[in-house]
């Protein structure tokens, strides 16, 4: 397998990606949009591809309880959800990155209930935000195929020892068909060492895990927890940078376009990237200096990166996919303001909130987006967000 | 010219959704008759799943209230608890019932419950695509056991109506198919009874309808409804399970 270029639905790269990484165990739950990998990845398995356990539990709290058991005794470990399904893994979601445990999740971005929808938005993966995980977005099928060998990577280096989650927008990236450059196998075998779980469970070494954590202990584990987040950030960007000598497609925890001398950038995370550029493309000929500013890793946060690419600018207009009720604008821009606050040269940050379960957000939404963020921006109207495309 | 056929009144109307040949559009109109018969639909309140019939709501013009997937028979407890005099049931598929929600439907069955569970059993997990279920039989193939179901790896096929049935708190236990016109009648006949005994108190009610997947199966309307007469009542018997009114 791989080597060469395909056309094919990103689930269906993202599960032969998993295959090709040669995971020891898959535990997952059907749950639209990304019912597709699971259900290629069972395939695999049935083929005689992919030598691995796949365990098609009654429930998504199952599967993350079989991903914990099976990366505590040092097993590849892949699962994939959406939306319900996580919401339902939550409890032991947080749990598998206290007791530092690699795994890596394709978790395919779909709104929460309710009202119910199987549509795409960031609202599920915001619910875990603060879990522990390491969690990265993936713009295209490409990034989608290659960050799984990156996840398996950096939660696995001895360094690092945490979950990561690759996240991917329900249907816009689960559903279309992409072309595809496929890695040789042994360019994979170069790039992922085989996984050695140095205190993995053995009769032979005892270990204890998921230990009560009393009120003496329990502030030191999460500072343990909070350090191992933060301090996973050395192995995240030499795993980006080993990729891109190995294949030339070259990652970065902010990536920008046409940004050096925009005085306005719009930000995104996931796949809205692609139409911004193409607007901003656009509004560059119109004489706008407009930008883009993606981000692409978000926990650990890239502050450094993040400040390097916007500080200077005049404002940033930053669409968010969910919304904190009650709460200062989305989790986004009031984390971005939060990371700008008393920054000299900080720009101003207009927010949106768009795109909600599925909601089309066009070229032209991005144009308005665009011009009338930088209108508020020079009025001063940057109070709160806006709800773009709200009827009524 | 005397009137034989009527639509139910408390179904709307509006088109089903459903695929040609699929059972859930017959069970539902079941259900409406009963509540019509039995003239509840002003205290009826009804739960439907996360599955194909997650739009029951659409049709059924009584109160309905949608539960996350698995917990009909929790959520219907709250709504029991608090409105003894209401009559309450779950719509529930194999997947809804028999996997994620398998720790709620038990416990309520057990603590007796006095709610009714329809529970309808295609053997997969029909909305999102036809994968695998706890119900799935031997050597069956879906999306997700493409070489059919291996009990050496996958176990067996759960036949969670049998356990409720081995339990104290329910009253009213059955199993029954969509095959045959005459299997229709009687699945009706034992959903009406299902409602009878929560309408006296007696317990939990559960009414097992095993309901052909055509999409899912791969087979035509007819070859379906050949399938579940010979092959899922082979694993899945039909019959009253537990009838407390039975008893001497």
């Amino acid at each position: 397998m791989g080597g060469k270029r395909k056309g094919i639905e990103v689930s269906l790269a993202i599960a032969e990606a998993v295959g090709q990484a040669n995971a020891d165990v898959i535990a997952a739950y059907p749950i639209t949009p990304q019912t597709h990998i699971v259900e290629h990845l069972s395939e695999l398995v049935a083929n005689g591809e992919l030598d691995a356990e796949f365990v098609p539990v009654e429930s998504e709290h199952s599967a993350m309880s079989v991903c914990c058991g099976s990366a505590a005794v040092g097993a590849r470990t892949f699962t994939s959800t959406s939306s319900q399904g996580l919401a339902l893994m939550s409890e032991i979601f947080f749990i598998a990155s206290s007791m530092r445990l690699p795994m890596v999740m394709a978790l395919a971005n779909r709104s929460l209930s309710g009202p119910l929808s199987i549509w795409n938005d960031h609202t599920d993966t915001m619910m875990v935000r603060d879990a522990g995980w390491i969690h990265v977005f993936v713009e295209n099928g490409q990034d989608a195929y290659d960050h799984i060998f990156w996840a398996f990577r950096v939660g696995e280096d001895p360094d690092v020892l945490l979950p990561v989650a690759v996240n991917f927008d329900g249907f816009i990236l689960t559903h279309m068909i992409e072309p595809i450059e496929y890695e040789k196998d042994e360019t994979i075998k170069r790039y992922l060492p085989e996984f050695r779980l140095k205190n993995a469970l053995h009769p032979d070494k005892p270990v204890s895990m998921g230990c009560f954590g009393m009120p003496e202990i329990y502030t030191e584990a999460q500072m343990s927890r909070e350090d191992g987040v933060t301090g996973s950030y050395p192995t995240i960007i030499k795993a980006w940078e080993e990729w891109g000598e190995l294949t030339g497609r070259q990652y970065h925890p902010i990536e920008t376009y046409r940004a050096d001398d925009a005085e306005y950038c719009i930000v995104t995370m996931g796949s809205y990237g692609e139409t911004a550029m193409e607007v901003v493309d656009t509004l560059r000929e119109e004489g706008e200096k407009v930008g883009v500013v993606k981000i692409r890793l978000w926990r650990p946060f890239p502050f450094d990166e993040f400040r390097g690419a916007v500080l200077g600018k005049k404002a940033l207009i930053v669409i968010d996919r969910a919304i904190s009720f009650g709460g200062p604008g989305g989790p986004v821009a009031s984390e971005l303001r939060s990371a700008l606050y008393k920054k000299e040269g900080s720009p101003v940050i207009v927010n949106y909130v768009a795109g909600l379960a599925g909601r089309d957000v066009s070229r032209n939404d991005f144009r308005n987006i665009i011009l009338e963020g930088k209108a508020k921006a020079e009025s001063g109207d940057t109070e709160g967000f806006i709800l773009y495309g709200l009827r009524g | 010219m005397k009137k034989v056929f009527t639509k139910p009144k408390c179904l709307k109307d509006i088109p089903f959704h459903y695929c040609p040949g699929c059972g859930h559009s017959i069970i539902h109109r079941l259900v409406a008759e009963v509540i019509d018969e039995l003239k509840i639909s002003d205290c009826v309140i009804g739960i439907p799943p996360a599955g194909c019939a997650v739009l029951a709501y659409n049709y059924f013009d009584i109160d309905m209230c949608e539960a996350p997937h698995g917990r009909g028979c929790a959520v219907a407890t709250g709504f029991k608890r608090a409105q003894p005099d209401k009559i309450i049931f779950t719509y529930q598929g194999d997947g809804d019932m028999a996997a994620i929600g398998t720790a709620e439907t038990l416990h309520a069955a057990n603590r007796g419950e006095r709610i009714t569970a329809v529970f309808v059993n295609n053997a997969v997990y029909g909305m999102t695509g036809g994968q695998m279920a706890p119900t799935t039989m031997i050597e069956q193939k879906t999306t997700t056991s493409p070489f059919g179901r291996r009990s050496e790896v996958e176990g067996y096929p759960l036949l969670i109506t049998d356990l409720i049935a081995t339990l104290k708190g329910p009253a009213y236990v059955a199993r029954h198919s969509l095959a045959t016109p005459a299997k229709i009648l009687a699945t009706k006949k034992s959903i009406k009874k299902a409602f009878e005994v929560q309408i006296k108190g007696l317990g939990f009610s559960l009414v097992e309808v095993l309901s052909p997947c055509p999409t899912n199966w791969k087979l035509s309307a007819v070859d379906a409804y050949k399938f579940l007469e010979s092959k899922m009542e082979k694993e899945f018997p039909i019959g009253v399970l537990k009838d407390v009114t039975k008893r001497k």
